[in-house]
C-alpha cells in the first residue's frame, strides 16, 4: 500500500486569508529550527552575528530532530505559519526506519508548499577551485516529482515508486524561474529534464517550460539532458545561467554545483512557497561527521541568514 | 524617577553602540514569490542617512505636562551621551498648532526615524467640523493599529491589588472609532462602529505573536458578542481561528461587562487580553487605576513598520525596550554578507573545508571583526 502523501490535517488550514507575518515595530520574528548534526552550533553562530550586527529579527527555536514524535514536526509547521519564514538546519532522516517515516524536511516543505527550491553558485573570490567565475542560479520544484512518498509493492518482489509530474506545478515553477531571470537580469533559462526516456513525464515538464518560455522573449530558453548537464557543469560550468529543473534532478544538479564552487559549507539555499519561505544550506546536510567539534564552516548558514533578510525587506511572507 | 530614566538611557546606549558602518549596496538575485513581485523587487531606498551612530527619534510633547517630560528626557540623554537626535514637532489642537501641514510633517518624520516618543494630544470635546482628532488620524496615517498597555504593580507603591501583571491589547483603527457619524433623520444620530475581517485577525495575531515573545501562557479575547452578534462575533470568529495557529496558549473569552467585574474582583486570572478599540479603551483605564493611575502605566502603539511610545509615564524606558529596528534590513544583510565574504577572501582565517585550521568559532569571531572595522583596532 502507499503510504499518503502530505498530512492532510496540515494541508487544510481554514485560515483565510492568512493573517498578516509577524512584524511590529520594524522588528520581525522568525522561526529556527537548529535541526541535527552541525545545525544548532551553526544556528548558535547565526545568533551571535546578528546580536553583534543589532539585526531587528527576533527568533522563536523550535526543536525537531529525528527521533522526535510527529507532533514535533507539525508544532515546527504551525510556528512557521505563524512568522511566515523560518531558518532552518536539516533534520537527520532515518532510512532504516519503516516507509511510514517520512523525512521531516520534506514534511515541512511540502505542507507549507514551498515549491521552489533556489541556490545561487557563485565562484567566491579568495575560495580555490578548478572553475572560475561560476554564477549559476538554480530553481528546482521541491514538491512533487520523484519525492510523492508514492510507493508500494504491486507484485511480491516488484516495488513500484510513483514519480508524479503534473501541469500546473511545473508552470508554476517554470515561472517562477523565469520571474527570477528577469528580476536579476538574467540573459537564459535551461530547463534540464530526461524526457527522452520518461517521454511523458518529463515530456510535460519540457512541454509546460517551453510555453512558459514564450511569455518572456527577452530570455533565451533551452533545454538540456540531465546526464549531459552534470558532464557538461563539471567541463565547462560557465555556460549556465539560470537552471530549471524537476525535484530529483535538481537535488543531484545542486550538490554537484555546490561543489563546483567550494563545498557543503559555503552555499546558501531557499524554500519559497505562496505564503512562506525557509532558508537552510543548499545541500541540505546535517554533517553529522564534523558536529561538535567547532571545525564546520558557518558561510552557508550566515549567508542563507543574509538570504533571509533580503526577503523580509521585501515584505515577502 | 531620574534614576529610572538614567538607567533607561544606559541600556539604550549599549544596545546602539555598534552601528556606524557605512551602508553598501549589493545586487542580489533573489525573488520573493507571492503577489505583486515586480513592485516588491524595486530595491529600497536606503535608510543610512544619520550622521555615524546617531539615530534619530520622532519627538511630539503634545499637551498638558508632555513638553516638561520631554525637556526632561532631552535633559538626561544629553547627560548620557545617548547616540539619540530628537526630531521635535508641535501639534496640539486646543493652542490652535494642528494643520494638515503639521501632521504630514510628523509623518514624513516618523518614515525617517521609525521610532517616536509622543505626549497626549489633548482633542476639545466640541465639533468644529471635524469628526477624526489629530491623535486619531496620526494613528490612521501611521496605521498604527496595536496598542499595548503593560499592567504592572510597582514595587513599593501600595495598591488594593499588589502584584499584578497583566497586558492590555487594543485595536485601534477601527470600531467605534470609524469617525463615521450622521443624522439620519431630525434627532437621531448613527454612529458607525467598523470591525473587519483583516484588521481583527491582524490584532488577534499581534496578540498571540505577543503572548509567545514575552512567554505569556494566555489570551482572552474581550467582547459583547451576546449583543453585537455580527459585529463582536466577526473579531471573536477572528480570535478563535487565530488562536488555532498557537497550541501552546491558552485561549479564552469574556464579555466586557463581565470582563469588568472580574479585574475589580480578582485581576489575577488575567494575562493577556485582545479586544476592540473602545472597550480597549475601557479596560486600559481601569486597569490601570488598579494599579496607581495612568501616570505609573506605559503606553505603546505598533504598526509593522513602526513603534510609538507615550509618554504617561514619566521615563522613556519604553523607548529602549525596542531600538535596534533603525537601520533597514538591507543593511544588515549585505553587512552580514559583505564580511562573510571578506574573511573569505583575506584568506587568514580558513575552515578546514578550505584547507585552513580555523575553528567554526574563530571565522564566526572574525566575521564579527569585520562587522564593525573599527572596533578594537
Amino acid at each position: 500500500r502507499g503510504t499518503g502523501g502530505p498530512d492532510a490535517r496540515v494541508l487544510t488550514h481554514p485560515l483565510s486569508p492568512q493573517p498578516p507575518p509577524a512584524k511590529y515595530g520594524g522588528r520581525h520574528t522568525v522561526t529556527l529550527i537548529p535541526g541535527d548534526g552541525i545545525g544548532p552550533e551553526l544556528m548558535l553562530h547565526v545568533k551571535e552575528v546578528f546580536r553583534h550586527a543589532c539585526v531587528p529579527v527576533d527568533f522563536e527555536e523550535v526543536r525537531v530532530s529525528a527521533e522526535a514524535p510527529e507532533d514535533d514536526v507539525h508544532n515546527a509547521i504551525m510556528a512557521i505559519r505563524r512568522n511566515g519564514v523560518a531558518l532552518k538546519g536539516n533534520i537527520e532522516t532515518n532510512h532504516n526506519l519503516p516507509p511510514s517515516h517520512k523525512s521531516r524536511n520534506n514534511l515541512i516543505r511540502t505542507s507549507l508548499d514551498l515549491y521552489a527550491n533556489v541556490i545561487h553558485c557563485q565562484s567566491l573570490p579568495g575560495v580555490e577551485t578548478r572553475h572560475r567565475d561560476i554564477d549559476i542560479l538554480i530553481v528546482r520544484e521541491n514538491t512533487e516529482g520523484e519525492y510523492s512518498s508514492l510507493e508500494h509493492e504491486s507484485v511480491a518482489g516488484v516495488v513500484e515508486s510513483l514519480k508524479i509530474i503534473t501541469a500546473g506545478r511545473s508552470r508554476r515553477i517554470a515561472h517562477y524561474a523565469f520571474r527570477l531571470a528577469r528580476a536579476a537580469a538574467r540573459r537564459s533559462v535551461t530547463a534540464v529534464h530526461k524526457a527522452n526516456i520518461m517521454k511523458l513525464g518529463d515530456g510535460l515538464f519540457l512541454q509546460c517550460c517551453q510555453e512558459v518560455a514564450a511569455e518572456y522573449p527577452e530570455i533565451s530558453f533551452r533545454s538540456m539532458i540531465v546526464d549531459n548537464t552534470t558532464m557538461q557543469l563539471v567541463s565547462r560550468p560557465q555556460q549556465f545561467d539560470v537552471m530549471v529543473m524537476p525535484n530529483l534532478y535538481g537535488n543531484i544538479v545542486n550538490n554537484v554545483c555546490a561543489g563546483l564552487v567550494g563545498g557543503p559549507g559555503l552555499v546558501p539555499g531557499a524554500n519559497y512557497g505562496h505564503d512562506y519561505a525557509v532558508f537552510e544550506t543548499a545541500t541540505r546536510n546535517t554533517g553529522k561527521s564534523i558536529a561538535n567539534r567547532n571545525i564546520a564552516n558557518p558561510t552557508a548558514a550566515l549567508l542563507a541568514a543574509c538570504m533571509m533578510l533580503d526577503h523580509l525587506r521585501w515584505g515577502g511572507a | 524617577m531620574l534614576k529610572l530614566t538614567v538607567s533607561a538611557a544606559v541600556n539604550f546606549c549599549s544596545q546602539e553602540l555598534s552601528y556606524g558602518c557605512r551602508d553598501s549596496s549589493r545586487s542580489s538575485g533573489w525573488l520573493p514569490v507571492g503577489e505583486g513581485s515586480d513592485s516588491a523587487l524595486l530595491p529600497v531606498q536606503s535608510e543610512n542617512a544619520k550622521s555615524e551612530g546617531t539615530f534619530q527619534v520622532t519627538m511630539l510633547p503634545g499637551d498638558g505636562v508632555g513638553p516638561e517630560l520631554m525637556h526632561a528626557v532631552k535633559e538626561v540623554f544629553k547627560a548620557a551621551s545617548v547616540p539619540v537626535v530628537f526630531d521635535e514637532h508641535h501639534l496640539s489642537e486646543v493652542q490652535n498648532m494642528a494643520s494638515e501641514e503639521k501632521l504630514d510633517q510628523v509623518v514624513d518624520s516618523m518614515k525617517e526615524s521609525k521610532v517616536a516618543l509622543i505626549g497626549k494630544i489633548h482633542t476639545p470635546m466640541e465639533y468644529k467640523g471635524e469628526l477624526a482628532s489629530y491623535d486619531m488620524r496620526l494613528r490612521r496615517k501611521l496605521d498604527l493599529f496595536a496598542n499595548v498597555v503593560h499592567v504592572k504593580s510597582l514595587p513599593g507603591y501600595k495598591t488594593r491589588h499588589n502584584n499584578l501583571d497583566l497586558v492590555i491589547i487594543r485595536e485601534q483603527t477601527e470600531g467605534e472609532y470609524s469617525s463615521l457619524e450622521h443624522e439620519s433623520a431630525k434627532g437621531v444620530i448613527e454612529c458607525l462602529k467598523i470591525i473587519t475581517r483583516a484588521k481583527s485577525q491582524r490584532i488577534a495575531k499581534f496578540a498571540f505573536d505577543y503572548a509567545t515573545k514575552k512567554g505569556r501562557s494566555k489570551v482572552t479575547a474581550v467582547h459583547k458578542a451576546n449583543i453585537m452578534k455580527l459585529g463582536d462575533g466577526l473579531f471573536l470568529q477572528c480570535c478563535e481561528e487565530v488562536a488555532e495557529l498557537y497550541p501552546k496558549i491558552k485561549f479564552d473569552t469574556m464579555i466586557i461587562d463581565n470582563c469588568c467585574m472580574q479585574l475589580v474582583q480578582n485581576p489575577y486570572q488575567f494575562d493577556v487580553l485582545v479586544m476592540p478599540n473602545l472597550y480597549g479603551n475601557i479596560i486600559d483605564n481601569l486597569a490601570a487605576g488598579l494599579v496607581g493611575g495612568a501616570g505609573v502605566v506605559p503606553g505603546e502603539s505598533y504598526s509593522a513598520e513602526y513603534a510609538v511610545f507615550e509618554m504617561r509615564c514619566p521615563g522613556p524606558q519604553g523607548l529602549t525596550r525596542r531600538s535596534s529596528a533603525l537601520p533597514s534590513l538591507e543593511f544588515h544583510s549585505n553587512l552580514i554578507a559583505d564580511a562573510v565574504k571578506k574573511v573569505i577572501k583575506v584568506g587568514k582565517v580558513r575552515t578546514r573545508d578550505l584547507g585552513g585550521y580555523s575553528t567554526t568559532s574563530d571565522f564566526v569571531k572574525s566575521v564579527i571583526d569585520n562587522l564593525h572595522p573599527h572596533y578594537g583596532s
